[in-house]
């Protein structure tokens, strides 16, 4: 049988020095920087998505990249939306002109006339699934420590 | 009169439509307008339909094996549950709520209460249909709202915003209600239920304005409390209060078939650990007791070929308990004199009766010390669980390899909640599926 339970505070905040002496530093700790703080705005609305293929390489989306969809955003004139077409999630880059709108393809300048833009219209049913506020593209290999 | 302290209290009841279906179809655009159905925790049974699905006749409780032909017949898209993913999408969609009323008293999964008497000077059903709107842009997750001035009369309302084309997923019960509750049936009431619905139709009360008309003590003598406070609450008068359900939990089971059959005491007696475990961290996070508990173990009910056997034991906790080790001692030690070897068991599960809040009593059994050191040890343990991940503490009785491995061959990916499984968007030629031809016709 257990004698005695002795188990460290959750939370509490004495690991960073020796016990009973408080470190000088403690003054000077405000908090550590939070990355959501830059990439999530609203959390309820925010869904992360794994970008697949070259089409979007000149708006610097590129193959395996993470992104962050805002779904509360309001797309507007060349926002980078994901868009349901045809029943699948894409990447494009929304131009509205007038009434009519279209979602374009922004691949690199070799690519140019590979991928064809979409026109929105009566015919084609597409859907603004959410707007792309980031783009997360990860430089080199993944490394481990 | 005396209109100056009436307070005008309404409340709505926000329901996810077909929940389960409409999570999968967020991530899935492809599945909208197919039937799908979802499976139970062992590919077992039929929990969830979508609205297509409904249309064929598949219900809740189905085992799906017994319908191969009319899944191939019609197409229809079976997925195992996707807890992961449906919590998640439900956390989503009541903070939403939250942001509309601070009142929000969640109560299932997939339904919220929401008090509207906060939302003073606005339009209820205008502000309700605003929220909705947030919800399914923020969420993709349709929702039907019912607004009333009782939890009865909101939840019926929701009962006619579902069911009733064009008017948008919003209802509210009207100033004069009576036309509305002729055209809900008694048995479609909350909190009246199969068991009542029949007698009350025996005596001819068939709609709700038939019960809301009924003799209040009529009904409580020939029913019981409840009955007459959800028929006066049809009436217009609050008899639940927020956070009070006709309906309040008395009793938790957990069980489970197993992904292979069970056959050493070991095995069985981690899966009746496990069960008791996960009962106890449900009745702490409700801060309930139990008083009863009984622990179930069964072989195959389909497979008539092996030795069967099915047994349960019933113990009383004593005093009353929400202590994961005490739990799992009654549990493991009611079903150790029933176990019989040469079986093949199937299933097993704790249930847990009797469920009553408040304080725990102390009784001779039960030392102070006990109580208290009982009650840190269970704060710390729901505090690394909760912190670090469900199970990252337990109890060795429930063993350190899961046995109870859950069949699931068609779970959608845990789209939110893993880096592994997010959902992919395409940046390429073959986004379009079923080829190229229909995305040519539209580019000019």
């Amino acid at each position: 049988m257990v004698e005695e339970l002795r188990l460290p505070l959750i939370g509490s905040g004495v690991e960073a020095g020796l016990p009973g002496f408080p470190s000088p530093a403690d003054d000077f700790i405000e908090r550590t920087l939070d990355l959501n703080e830059q990439l999530v705005t609203n959390p309820i609305a925010t869904f992360f998505v794994r970008a697949s293929g070259h089409s979007m390489d000149g708006a610097g989306i590129h193959d395996g990249d993470l992104l962050v969809v805002d779904r509360s955003v309001t797309p507007i004139h060349e926002s980078i939306v994901i868009a349901v077409i045809d029943g699948g999630l894409t990447v494009k880059r929304l131009s509205k002109r007038g009434a009519g709108a279209s979602l374009l393809p922004e691949p690199n300048n070799m690519d140019q006339g590979v991928y064809l833009p979409i026109e929105v219209g009566p015919d084609t049913d597409a859907t603004i699934w959410g707007v792309v506020t980031w783009s997360l593209h990860r430089l080199g290999k993944k490394c481990t420590r | 009169m005396v209109t100056a302290s009436i307070r005008k209290e309404m409340y709505a009841l926000a329901d996810c439509n077909n929940f389960y279906a409409s999570c999968e179809r967020v991530f899935e655009p492809q599945l909208e307008d197919k039937p799908l159905v979802v499976l139970s925790n062992n590919d077992g049974c039929v929990i969830a339909r979508s609205q297509e699905a409904k249309a064929l006749g598949f219900k809740v409780g189905d085992p799906i094996f017994k319908f191969k032909d009319a899944v191939r017949q019609h197409n229809v898209i079976v997925r195992s549950s996707n807890f992961a993913l449906y919590g998640d999408m439900s956390h989503r969609v009541m903070q939403t709520m939250r942001l509309f009323s601070p009142d929000v008293e969640v109560y299932s999964i997939d339904e919220a209460f929401i008090e509207l008497v906060g939302l003073r000077g606005r339009n209820y059903e205008n502000e309700m249909r605003r929220m909705r709107a947030t919800i399914l842009q923020w969420t993709g997750i349709p929702v039907s709202i019912g607004i009333g001035k009782t939890k009865t009369l909101a939840k019926l309302a929701n009962h006619y915003a579902k069911r009733t084309i064009g008017i948008g997923g919003v209802a509210k019960i009207p100033q004069n209600p009576n036309e509305m509750l002729k055209t809900i049936e008694v048995g479609d009431i909350w909190g009246i239920g199969r068991q009542w619905s029949t007698k009350l139709r025996n005596i001819g009360v068939k709609t709700a304005f038939d019960l809301a008309a009924m003799d209040p003590t009529l009904i409580r003598d020939s029913f019981n409390i409840i009955a007459m406070k959800t028929a006066m609450e049809l009436r217009g008068h609050k008899y639940f209060h927020f956070e009070q359900t006709p309906d309040q939990r008395k009793t938790l089971l957990r069980s489970r078939s197993f992904g292979k059959p069970v056959e050493t005491w070991q095995e069985l007696s981690e899966a009746i650990a496990s069960h008791a475990t996960r009962a106890a961290e449900k009745l702490r996070n409700e801060n309930l007791v139990a008083k009863v508990l009984r622990v179930f173990f069964h072989t195959s009910l389909f497979n008539h070929r092996d030795p069967r056997h099915s047994t349960h034991a019933v113990v009383e906790l004593i005093p009353p308990t929400n202590v994961t080790h005490d739990i799992i001692k009654a549990a493991v030690g009611a079903a150790e004199p029933m176990w019989q070897a040469g079986f093949k068991y199937k299933r097993a599960g704790v249930h847990l009766t009797d469920l009553s809040s408040g304080q725990v009593q102390c009784s001779l059994f039960d030392s102070e010390e006990k109580r208290i050191q009982d009650k840190r040890i269970m704060n710390v343990l729901d505090a690394v669980n909760a912190g670090m991940g469900a199970g990252t503490l337990h109890y060795a009785a429930t063993g350190f390899t899961k046995v109870m491995q859950m069949r699931q061959l068609r779970k959608s990916p845990r789209y939110t909640t893993h880096w592994d499984e997010l959902p992919e968007c395409l940046c390429g030629l073959h986004e379009v599926q079923g080829g190229m031809s229909h995305i040519s016709q539209n580019t000019k």
